[in-house]
């Protein structure tokens, strides 16, 4: 993966860069605004990582400029203002994600993955997920793993439709948080892992093959192996 | 914050009225003005007195001296025959009968005059007598005489009717009591107005001082534009709320600094951090490594929540304020919560009746979620946990009550305060910033924060408004 990186904090980006690089993907880096937007808009890029408040140019005007010009490379938006009302604003401006600094590696990372996959070519519209032998039926909202019908709950349904949907994949928990529950909040304890230890007991224990495997110090993630 | 603005709020509450207008010192003040002013409307009244009365009564006694001198004079011309003829010509003549004469043997059988007796009292050292007679008509009539000793003992009185003098002494007398009486109610009904009205401009600046504490620190004092020394002290007090407004606008850009400057090295351990884990390859290293990781994140989610109150408090937050389906959310955080209540064998119950209140649903839940994780958290297994909306008095309030220990009262002002923490509690993880996030959201929501006694275990309420303003 091809990444450009548009921060104007040095360290941060060489951190992002050398993280990448540990990862496997390449970057470019840009250390002001008007230079992104010139790097962004004439090279080919997988992803683009904008911080918000940069010198010349912010953030959110860069992308606004590559959208009105039809360049849709996904953007994740970095930026050390946290509340609902910025991460709207990002949103509204064309960005595709949006990450708030401090953020764990693994949960860039993981967001990248997740942004590079959703502007691949369009999947038609499932009506079954599939994950070895574990079937997720959205019309019938039925789970099945090889021939037995698993009793699923509401929530346990959406968590595991996001973890099929992005399988092979790290998701953090921030992620599920945020694609499961409709709502902007700081978890207080360990919500989360509750939740996925539930739906590992009922898609996991009596079998085999585990397949809901948990990412130490990242999240988790879906597949084999 | 809240907890410690509620004592404020306490001692405001209504004194008894009365007590309430004494302990007032425009009151005070119009008080003392009223007695200088009886004072001084008694000094002038007595000036009157003296002059009036006064000056009466000592002509009465010059008109009786000049008698004197004009009966010695026959006397001395004339002698004692000469002294009885005149004294019964001038009583005769005497029209109006203002002047009294009576000569009198030394056994003081009247021998001329128009007095028939001689008065029973005694005079003065000076021979001076007040007495009264009785006229035709049987009227008590007040006189003043002078008594002498002529040779032969004979008895000579010369007086005057003073019923004109004790007439207007009398009349003063009067006048200084009602004018007295009245200055002193006139000076009571004016300084009850004068401190009503004092008062009342007073109370515009308490009120807008009341709504500033509050939260709502854009408010500022009215000002009448008239340049009176309220006016001033409202400018003053508003340039100084302005000072203030500033120096919070100050904390939170230094908040947001600190936001800025902190979290980014912090961000940079946890990376490097996570970057050694990779590299590392020996096993205990691992778990050391992955401890500091966890105490960074620690660190970085009180940090998170710290600024995250601080920017719901001074509402830098801008509250996005729609109708919110509580049964919705309350079922939402139940949801959420079932899982690990069910692990610990709680009791997770959660009903709302179809309610919309006005609010941000982010921080609403934000605080719900708050209260459950704290319920469920010190509730001891197979306790129970209920989450609920009550209606009383027209407003809404949102209940959550558990079985756990509770909280003893001399802790329940202080627990949403940041970091406190109860010691039992300590064992417990936590930031000790859960409740002041409720705190700050409530207070955002204009809505009470109370801490009940559930016997057992605790009550927390929310108590929303449901008329007037909803959010600021």
């Amino acid at each position: 993966m091809r990444v450009l990186v548009i921060e104007d904090d040095l360290e941060v980006a060489s951190y992002i860069g050398q993280g990448l690089r540990e990862a496997g993907h390449t970057s470019d880096h840009a250390a002001d605004g008007k230079d992104g937007l010139f790097m962004a808009a004439s090279e080919t890029y997988d992803a683009l990582i904008v911080d918000r408040m940069l010198p010349g140019l912010d953030g959110l005007s860069i992308i606004r400029t590559l959208r009105a010009s039809g360049n849709v490379t996904p953007a994740l938006i970095l930026s050390a203002l946290g509340e609902v009302d910025d991460r709207v604003e990002g949103l509204q401006a064309g960005g595709d994600d949006y990450l708030v600094k401090p953020f764990a590696f693994s949960e860039l990372t993981a967001r990248l993955e997740a942004l590079a996959r959703r502007s691949g070519p369009e999947t038609p519209r499932e009506t079954t997920l599939m994950v070895d032998d574990l079937e997720l039926d959205l019309l019938k909202r039925a789970v099945r793993r090889g021939d037995t019908v698993l009793d699923i709950k509401p929530t346990e349904f959406r968590l595991l439709e996001y973890l099929m949907r992005h399988a092979g994949q790290v998701v953090t928990r921030t992620m599920l948080l945020e694609a499961v529950w409709d709502y902007h909040f700081d978890p207080q304890t360990n919500v989360i892992d509750v939740h996925i230890s539930r739906l590992r007991g009922k898609i996991d224990k009596d079998f085999d093959r585990p397949l809901l495997h948990t990412i130490r110090g990242a999240g988790y993630r879906l597949g084999e192996g | 914050m809240r907890a410690e603005r509620l004592p404020a709020t306490d001692s405001a509450s209504p004194r008894p009225p009365a007590l309430r207008l004494w302990r007032s010192s425009t009151f005070q003040f119009a008080a003392l003005y009223m007695a200088i002013f009886a004072a001084s409307v008694l000094i002038l009244l007595g000036l009157v007195y003296w002059t009036t009365a006064g000056f009466m009564a000592r002509q009465t006694d010059d008109t009786i001296e000049i008698e004197i001198a004009g009966l010695e004079e026959q006397y001395r011309q004339r002698g004692l025959g000469g002294l009885a003829d005149v004294i019964s010509d001038r009583a005769r003549t005497d029209p109006d009968g203002s002047s009294i004469y009576l000569f009198a043997t030394p056994d003081y059988r009247p021998l001329a005059g128009n007095l028939d007796e001689w008065p029973s009292l005694t005079a003065d050292v000076e021979g001076w007598l007040d007495f009264s007679r009785t006229d035709a008509g049987g009227n008590e009539i007040p006189a003043r005489a002078r008594l002498f000793l002529l040779r032969g003992g004979l008895h000579l009185l010369v007086g005057r009717d003073i019923r004109e003098l004790v007439r207007t002494e009398a009349l003063i007398r009067r006048g200084i009591i009602w004018g007295l009486g009245l200055s002193v109610a006139l000076g009571l009904l004016g300084g009850l107005l004068m401190s009503r009205r004092m008062n009342q401009r007073i109370e515009v600046i308490n009120k807008a001082s009341r709504d500033i504490m509050a939260g709502d620190l854009s408010r500022r004092i009215p000002e009448r534009g008239t340049g009176d020394e309220f006016d001033e002290l409202s400018g003053q007090l508003n340039s100084m709320l302005d000072r203030i407004e500033d120096l919070m606008q100050g904390v939170r850009h230094v908040a947001d600094n600190v936001a800025h400057d902190l979290r980014t090295p912090l961000t940079r351990m946890r990376t490097r951090l996570e970057m050694l884990r990779a590299r590392t390859a020996t096993q205990t290293s691992d778990a050391e490594v992955e401890d500091c990781i966890a105490d960074a994140d620690q660190l970085l989610a009180t940090f998170n929540a710290l600024l995250r109150i601080a920017r719901i408090e001074s509402g830098g937050r801008t509250l996005r304020s729609n109708n919110v389906a509580l049964n919705r959310l309350i079922r939402d955080v139940a949801d959420m919560y079932q899982a690990l209540a069910e692990d610990r064998d709680i009791e997770l119950v959660a009903e709302a009746p179809e309610l919309v209140i006005q609010g941000d649903r982010d921080l609403l839940f934000q605080a719900l979620i708050n209260l459950v994780d704290n319920a469920v958290k010190y509730t001891p297994d197979g306790g129970s946990v209920q989450l609920g909306v009550v209606k009383e008095d027209g407003q809404i309030c949102v209940e959550v009550r558990d079985t756990g220990p509770g909280i003893p009262d001399e802790y329940k002002s202080r627990v949403a305060r940041r970091f406190f923490r109860l010691d039992d509690s300590r064992s417990q993880p936590g930031s000790g910033l859960g409740l002041s996030l409720v705190a700050a959201v409530a207070d955002q929501h204009q809505a009470r924060l109370e801490f009940a006694d559930g016997d057992p275990g605790l009550i927390v309420r929310l108590h929303f408004p449901t008329t007037g303003p909803l959010l600021a």
